[in-house]
Formats: structure tokens, sequence, C-alpha cells
């Protein structure tokens, strides 16, 4: 048996043998970074409108690399700043998703008995529910703000986690250190927080980066529709709606947008596989 | 999974006995009971959640006349307290009244779903058999050719197909097949006129071909592997017949049990699909009834689009159980 410090240094050894997930990693970390630092290098701003280049095709109007939109906005700078709002709201929806998943899951799978099973019935019934169109009613009833779909994504994120919590911590409190930690006289609340949690850390890492991918998607899924975020702040789901009015005389409107989301899923998808072989390798 | 007498299973697969069709029925009624409560929670959420939010229907850009406002909120009833409206509103859904829509102020929220149900059902039914039909058999071919071109090319495909989202690929098609080549009409819906089904059936079949392919490839693979194919193949068995009526039943059982997501999956995307191809379908009056803070038509829908989806994971968990044998036959139905 190897210690917590070996188990994440094999995991970290099999991880730097995957090389498509450690060249996503690679790619998330550059996209964020220019997510976050490229449009204060740029000379334009997001709502900034160029009348001299309207809809202006990539590389051929100066500073515009790549293009302009109908109104004469930067393309380069709107992208970015769509990555900062889709990837801020999926990872902070994410960290919400967890931090209710993680307690509920644990709580439920520590306590067991009828409270684990009151706890899980609640999951069971918002898992029936069409989710998506949960939070729609959601933004229909508090208005289109990041902050409404924040919330309303991260309501339903927590699911799947708290199941899988729950199952790690019925497994968990049977092993012999939380015992001694119930015979050394500590309570409920801190045998979770310091026993059963730390120990649950692998599979909730692993989820919590499949879950990134899929609430930018939702996210972008509204967006689109027009019902997520609005104008004249950017999203990359709202960029490709613009696009894909305008794809008939410009493409790279929609091209651009759209390669960078499914970039964005796709790396988020191999890394969250990537993690899984190397936290998990029992399971492959 | 099938250590015990697979064999057996396999060999008696499509004869129903007596008593299981006892158990069937019983097992019907338990989910038919089940999905009662589901539904509840779905109506009462809903109607608890539009009357959460800040602000009426009748809240525009100029403020109405107390008076005109008055009168719009005894029109439609708001004016009553909020139990009574709740009543109100659940006895007019077990008539089939779903409220007046506040903003198409000539329709009902009925007459809207009944003229946007056939379209979504339409292209839904379409989308999921095409999915079935292409996803199925390219996941065997894939699995037969485990590690070899067509495998590799099969999972790259499939492996793209879940990764772009449907509002991505809806535009692709179109610009593709519709602007570039000319093929097909990128909008629009005439009835009976199919030209116009091929790129909305497409777009959602695609991410549910993928996952289908998938799926079914690793399902083969390891039933190919199990014990009591390997009995059937030392028994000298053709190829074929151990493929078609021993591993393929088995193989499918995941596929089966993916139905019930496929079918959200499919929904929800119809949405999408509505919109960019300009279907009048629910989907779309769902998405202009969100644009327009439209309760009524919202609640509607989504009580509809649940419904939908309850009574679809339904009919695939029975099916599910009536072709598998361990459940099939077993009491506890």
């Amino acid at each position: 048996m190897s210690g917590r410090g070996g188990l994440w240094r094999d995991a970290l050894g099999r991880l730097a043998g995957n090389r498509v997930a450690l060249l996503c990693l690679a790619i998330l970390v550059l996209m964020t970074a220019v997510a976050v630092v490229g449009p204060m290098l740029l000379d334009y701003r997001q709502d900034q409108i160029d009348w001299a280049h309207m809809a202006a095709a990539p590389l051929t109007a100066d500073g515009h690399w790549l293009g302009t939109d109908r109104l004469g906005r930067d393309l380069l700078v709107r992208t970015l700043h769509g990555l900062r709002v889709s990837m801020g709201i999926a990872l902070s929806a994410t960290l919400v998703s967890l931090a209710i998943g993680v307690s509920w899951g644990a709580v439920a799978g520590y306590l067991r008995g009828r409270t684990d099973a009151l706890m899980m019935r609640v999951v069971d019934v918002l898992y029936a529910l069409p989710q998506v169109f949960f939070v729609i009613i959601l933004t229909v009833v508090f208005g289109r703000s990041p902050a409404t779909l924040l919330i309303a994504i991260g309501a339903f994120g927590w699911l799947t986690m708290a199941r899988i919590v729950r199952g790690q911590a019925l497994a968990l409190r049977e092993r012999e250190f939380v015992e001694a930690a119930i015979v050394g006289g500590a309570g409920t609340a801190r045998i979770v927080a310091r026993h059963i949690v730390p120990n649950l850390l692998g599979p909730v890492i692993v989820y919590a980066t499949l879950t990134v991918p899929q609430v930018i998607l939702v996210e972008s899924f509204l967006s689109f529709l027009g019902i997520g975020i609005q104008e004249p702040l950017a999203s990359l789901g709202n960029l490709i709606a613009d696009g894909a009015v305008e794809m008939e005389t410009a493409a790279w409107m929609l091209a651009v947008p759209a390669g960078c989301l499914v970039l964005l899923v796709f790396c988020f998808n191999f890394l969250g596989d990537g993690l899984r072989d190397a936290l998990d390798p029992r399971d492959h | 999974m099938h250590n015990k007498s697979g064999f057996a299973e396999a060999a008696s697969f499509f004869v129903p006995t007596q008593p299981a069709v006892v158990t069937m029925l019983a097992f019907v009624a338990r989910r038919l009971l089940g999905a009662i409560p589901t539904l509840a929670v779905i109506v009462t959420l809903s109607f608890v959640m539009m009357r959460l939010a800040p602000g009426g229907p009748f809240d525009e850009e100029q403020a109405l006349q107390p008076e005109i406002r008055a009168n719009l909120e005894a029109a439609y009833g708001l004016d009553q307290p909020v139990v009574v409206q709740f009543g109100r509103y659940v006895g007019g859904l077990l008539r089939g009244d779903f409220g007046p829509s506040y903003k198409f102020r000539d329709f009902t929220v009925t007459e809207l779903i009944a003229s946007g149900l056939p379209v979504s059902l339409t292209i839904g039914a379409a989308a999921i058999l095409l999915a079935l039909v292409l996803g199925i058999p390219a996941g065997v071919w894939a699995a037969l050719a485990q590690d070899r071109f067509a495998d590799r090319l099969v999972m790259s495909l499939a492996v793209a197909g879940i990764s772009v989202p449907v509002f991505v690929i809806a535009p692709f098609l179109a610009l593709v097949f519709g602007i570039y080549l000319h093929w097909l009409p990128v909008a629009g819906w005439a009835p009976g006129r199919l030209a116009d089904l091929v790129l909305p059936v497409v777009t959602l079949a695609l991410p549910v071909v993928a996952y289908l392919a998938r799926l079914t490839r690793g399902s083969l693979l390891e039933v190919l592997r199990a014990p009591w194919i390997r009995a059937a193949r030392a028994r000298g068995l053709p190829q074929q017949r151990i493929l078609l009526l021993h591993a393929l039943p088995a193989a499918l059982l995941p596929v089966v049990s993916y139905l019930g997501p496929a079918v959200a999956a499919v929904l929800t995307g119809s949405l999408v699909v509505e919109t960019i191809f300009g279907l009048p379908g629910m989907g779309r009056h769902l998405v202009q009834g969100a644009l327009n803070r439209d309760y009524t038509l919202v609640m509607g829908m989504v009580i509809v689009y649940a419904t939908l989806m309850i009574a679809l994971n339904l009919v695939a968990d029975l099916v599910y159980a009536w072709l598998d044998p361990r459940i099939r036959r077993e009491r506890r139905l």
C-alpha cells in the first residue's frame, strides 16, 4: 500500500505518459492565458466599432487579425472575451456544483440509513427533471444575466457528483481510519471534512474536469438561442449565433468562435479521460 | 455479466413465457404510477418558479395604466390567491388546457402546442430512427474490425460527433449542403416536402449516431469475449449466426438503456434545430416564449417536454425489460 503522496505521484507519472492528455492540458493553459491576457494587448475593445472596416475578412484590415463582425467589432477580441465569459461561467458553475455535490454526497453516504435515503430521493427526483428546460425557466424568471446562468446551471450540475461521492463515502466509512477517528471522539462534521472528503479527491477531480465542458455546452447552447449571455457581452454561444446569421457571406464569423468552442470542449473531454486513466487505473 | 446460463438465455431470447406477460403488466402499471409524483413535482416546481418571478407578465417598457393592468390581471385570474391560481392551473392541465399565452394573445398555449407537437415529433422520431439505423451497424462494423482502419475511422468520427454541439453542426451543414452545394433548402417547412426535413433530422441524429456507434462497439467487444460466445464457437456454429442471434441481442442492451438519454438529447437539440432551420415546432415556440418572458407558454412547453421525456424513458425501460432475459424472468420486475 502506498501512502497518499505515493498515489498522487503515481497518477502524475501515468498522466505524464499520456501525450494526448498532456497536449490538451497545454492547449487549455494556453487558451486560458490568451483569453485572460490577450484582450489587454490588442488595440480594440470588445464593443468598439471600427466604422472603416465592417465585416472585414481575416487579415484584410489592419489590426483585425481575425476580421470584424457586421458592426465592425474586432472578432479576435470578441472571441477572447467570449472565451473568458464561457470559461468563467463554466469554472464557477463547476465549483458551485462541486461544493453542493461533494457535501451532499459525503453527508448522505456517511450518515446512511433514512437520511441517506431521503437525500438521495431528492437527487433522484431532480434527476428526472428535464434540466435544460428548468434552466430555461430560471432564466425566464430571474432574467438573463450571467449570475442567473451560473446559479441555474450549478443548481442542476451537482446531481451526478453527489451520487459518485455518496458511493465512495459509503465504502470509506467502513475503513479503519474512520473507525479510529470515531473512537478518538471526532464529531460527524469533523470526520466528513477531515477523513471522508480528502479521500474522495480522485473521482471528484475527474468528474469535475468532465463537468466543465458540459457546463460550457449548456451555457453556449442557451447563449446561442439568445436566452443566455446578452449583447454587447460576448460569449462563444452568441458569437456562433451571430456567425450563423452571416455565414452565407462571411463564413469566418462562424468558423472562429465555433472552432474555439469545439477545441475547448475536445480538450476538456480528453483531459478528463486522461485523468480518469491516471487516477483510477483499475478501470482500464 | 452472463456467467451462469448465458447460453440458455440466448436460446430462449424470443420466446416469451406466460408469467412474463403478467409480470410485465405489473411492471408497466408500477412504472406508470411512479411517473405521477415526478410529473407532479415538475408542474409544481414550474408553477412556483414562475410565481417567484420578480415582476409580472405585463411589465413592459411603458407602465400600463393601473385600471388596464387590474383588468388584465383579473382577466387572467392573476388577482386571485396563489393557491387558487395553482388549483385552476392544475385543473386546466387535467382537461388539456394550458391557459392563454400572455404574448401571442390570439392563441392559447394548447393551440401552440397542438401546432408544434407534430412537427417536433416528426423530426425527433426520424432522427432517432436514423441514428439507430446508422449508429448500430457502424458500431458493429468497428467492433468486427477492431483496431484496424475501419475501427479507427468510425471511432474518430464518433469522438468528433460527440464533441461538436448541435448548434455548430447545424449551421455548418446548412452552409455546406444548402449554400455551397445547393442540394437542400436551408430553412423552411411545407407539409409533405421531405427535402425540408433532411438537414434538421441529420443534424439531430449525428451526435446520437456517434454515441450509439461507440456504445455498440464497446458492448459488442465485451460480449464477444464472454465464455458463452466461446462455447457457441466451440460447438461450431457459423460466425454469422453467433453474431446475429447470440452476441448482438445481448450487446444491444446498453444501447436500449441509452435510448432514454438519447431522447432527451434529441428533444433538447430540437430547440436549436427548429430555430436554425425555421421549423414551426414546439422548440421554437419555447425559445420565443423564453425570449418574450411568456410564462404560461414556457411552463406549458416545459411540462409537455417533461411528459414526453418521462413517457419515452418509460418505453425505453419497457423495451429493456422485455429484451433482457434476466429481468424478464424475475418476479420482482
